[in-house]
């Protein structure tokens, strides 16, 4: 199961070695982590999305709830959450295949940010899936580069992570 | 008034109360030393090796319930030390771990012993620090003694750059502190406590299960009177010895992959099992699909949630300290008319009775060599039970688990977590300084015994007149047990060649070496060596090489699967 955990951790330097290092310690897995200072500059939000049973996704999260650094775990996919990733692609965009990744572009919601005779570079944000989806619409060998910043998560409705 | 790092790091442990420092000087620590040096209030004890002063400063936290303070260079003072704080992780040991670390402008250059003490320590300490702010340092010293003792204890490490020791600022020690992100639940769910009680007398086949954590709680008294008011069955872990009287009647013994035949049996088959303090690790119930054949409910008391259905899912958990949840359960219970089944407790006495009759501890005590048990049974008649003992690791640690009753707590001092050879002799250095006049005897074995032998140095320069009983059966035993059992009788590389001379090796070191060869000189011997109360006593004990420890329940093996000494 995929479950997508929200960490509230002091805004101090070693803290994010000390999260993935338990990972990599007790052999959890980590499909992506994002962290960044919140509104309040002492701390930082992380989304780490992970896998595993819910046996283990238990442990994980009391093992992070342990960390001396951890303020607060929230466990996003027990409730109605929303899930945010953000990506950059450059792609070619030449001869006819130029307009056709224009209408592609728009129909994900994408903006194009950077272009050059050649090539666009292309932003979308959605779920994973939906940039998933991006992907394999068009050709792979049109893509020229790609980074993703992992998936940010909220609760839904008047759930509120905070101190 | 403006005082330097190393002045403030001194006066912190003052504030603190220490009493003694266990440690090695090196460049990176010399303005700390210097303040040392200034003054008297905290003694320094000098060790050989880093992991010795570790070591020492453990056994010095668990025969009190002081928190061990250790003081080390940068680089390798540092990774010398990452045993002994490894050690004290596994086993939940509160001790304050402070290291040099060169200048912050060095930091990343691969200066001269440089090393990442805190990415180094980082998986093997409950926090660490580094401080780069000299006006941090007073807050931080405060924080590590703060996190070290409280919730489920630990070492933290506090890293102090050269720079900073020499840098001035204003001292103040804070009286208190709170860290917004360390809040452990220490007071145990009040609804949780009244279910588990309501299980516990309902329970027709009942078997408490006390570990290290009722120790480290100072619960002992509380498990104790728990027990007697239930007239319940109770077994500890190998940390758990003497959380509840070894001598008691209610006691069945250690468990795990060496406990009894009783309490393993009586683990298995209960139907409602409380575990105290405990972590229901790989040693302890052996394969937990095999533990789980059998139906039984769970209550869980631990501090750490971590602990909790890690291995063993568990049916009541309470997260708390051990020591006030059991208050909670005695006040219920003594407060409740209906108290167990006694018909159904005197049947469950009655299995356990017979498991008993096993007698799974006998050897045979008429051999014509020495018997490592039988050196136990003297060493525990002959200290009246009342000695600190420590141990190394492997089959001698064993034995003295099995064969030396511990009434009390924090008489048994052992590395159960890590299983750290090495361990049993600087252990028992901070164990006779914190109970100075006690007996203290550290059991052993000649491969062992080598691994920190060099801190018999330190005993001469503080008369620590430790007793040091060698098991030397010329062999790593326990790795030789398994290569007997397991691998065929091939004995690869356990067999101890060119053991020096234990006696003239003592001598050397200042201290009385005697070798003892025959069963009829082992009383004598012993006698001998408590008796000089200020001298240090190395017992060479020659005892039969093919001895082996039982129960035994194979690695991977249910709990039951015991491999008890007459079926072989």
């Amino acid at each position: 199961m995929r479950h997508i955990l929200s960490i509230l951790v002091e805004n101090e330097a070693g803290a994010l070695s000390r999260i993935s290092g338990l990972f990599s310690a007790r052999g959890y897995n980590i499909e992506s982590l994002t962290v960044a200072p919140t509104e309040d500059p002492t701390m930082s939000r992380m989304t780490i999305v992970t896998t595993g049973s819910d046996d283990v996704v238990e442990q994980i999260t009391k093992q992070l709830n342990k960390l001396v650094e951890v303020v607060k775990v929230v466990d996003l996919t027990e409730g109605n959450h929303i899930e945010r990733e953000l990506m950059l692609v450059k792609v070619r965009a030449s001869g006819k295949d130029r307009e056709e990744m224009k209408r592609l572009a728009d129909i994900f919601r994408g903006r194009i940010l950077d272009v050059t005779d050649k090539s666009y570079t292309i932003e979308l944000t959605g779920t994973g899936h939906k940039l998933d989806a991006f992907l394999q619409s068009i050709e792979p060998g049109v893509i020229l580069e790609t980074v993703r910043t992992g998936a940010s998560g909220i609760g839904r409705g008047e759930r509120v992570l905070r101190v | 008034m403006q005082l330097t790092g190393a002045e403030i790091t001194i006066r912190c442990l003052q504030e603190e109360g220490v009493e003694y420092v266990f440690g090695y000087p090196g460049g990176a620590v010399l303005n700390i030393y210097d303040e040392l040096f200034k003054q008297d209030k905290v003694k320094h004890v000098l060790v050989r090796h880093e992991q010795g002063a570790v070591h020492a400063a453990d056994g010095y936290s668990r025969s009190s319930t002081k928190t061990g303070v250790a003081l080390v260079t940068s680089g390798p003072g540092v990774t010398n030390a990452v045993t002994g704080i490894a050690t004290a992780y596994m086993d939940s040991i509160p001790l304050v771990i402070i290291t040099g670390q060169v200048p912050t402008h060095a930091i990343g250059q691969d200066a001269f012993q440089e090393c990442d003490t805190v990415g180094i320590t980082r998986p093997c300490v409950k926090h660490n620090f580094l401080v780069k702010d000299v006006r941090d340092l007073a807050l931080t010293i405060k924080k590590a003694f703060y996190l070290a003792a409280t919730g489920r204890p630990g070492p933290v490490l506090v890293d102090i750059p050269k720079d900073v020791t020499q840098a001035t600022t204003e001292f103040t020690y804070p009286k208190t502190v709170s860290l917004r992100s360390y809040n452990p639940v220490t007071k145990g769910h009040a609804g949780q406590i009244k279910k588990a009680v309501q299980l516990l007398l309902d329970a027709k086949r009942p078997m408490v299960y006390a570990g290290g954590g009722v120790v480290l709680n100072n619960a002992a008294p509380q498990l104790t009177r728990l027990v007697r008011l239930l007239g319940f069955p109770c077994t500890n872990t190998l940390m758990g010895l003497g959380a509840f009287p070894g001598t008691d009647p209610q006691f069945t013994g250690m468990l795990g992959m060496h406990g009894t035949y009783e309490s393993n049996m009586a683990m298995q088959h209960c139907d409602v099992l409380i575990a105290v303090g405990a972590r229901f690790d790989d040693r302890v119930i052996g394969n937990p699909e095999h533990f789980f054949r059998s139906d039984r409910k769970i209550i869980h008391i631990d501090i750490d949630p971590s602990s909790i259905s890690k291995r063993v899912k568990v049916d009541v958990p309470i997260v708390g300290y051990v020591g006030d949840v059991l208050d909670e359960m005695v006040k219920i219970i003594e407060s409740s008319p209906q108290r167990p089944d006694p018909a159904a407790l005197k049947a469950w006495w009655a299995d356990i009775k017979e498991w008993q009759r096993k007698d799974c501890l006998r050897y045979d005590a008429k051999s014509s060599l020495i018997k490592p048990q039988f050196v136990i049974e003297k060493l525990y008649e002959i200290t009246k039970g009342d000695a600190f003992i420590t141990s190394d690791v492997g089959q001698h640690q064993m034995w003295a688990a099995q064969y030396y009753k511990f009434d009390k707590p924090r008489r048994w001092i052992n590395s159960g977590g890590l299983g750290t050879m090495g361990f049993g002799l600087p252990a028992a250095m901070g164990v006779q300084l914190v109970n100075p006049g006690a007996t203290v005897a550290c059991v052993t074995g000649e491969a062992s015994i080598q691994m920190c032998i060099q801190e018999l140095s330190t005993c001469k320069q503080y008369h620590l007149p430790i007793k040091l009983v060698n098991l030397n059966n010329r062999y790593m035993g326990m790795v030789r047990q398994w290569q007997e059992f397991f691998y065929g009788n091939r004995y690869a590389e356990s067999y101890m060649d060119a053991l020096p001379d234990f006696v003239k090796l003592a001598e050397a070191y200042g201290h009385v070496g005697v070798k003892v060869e025959k069963p009829g000189d082992v009383e004598g011997a012993l006698r001998e060596a408590f008796k000089l109360k200020d001298r240090l006593v190395f017992l060479d004990v020659i005892t039969d090489q093919t001895e082996n420890v039982f129960p035994m329940v194979p690695g991977g093996k249910g709990l039951t699967e015991m491999i008890l000494a007459e079926e072989l």
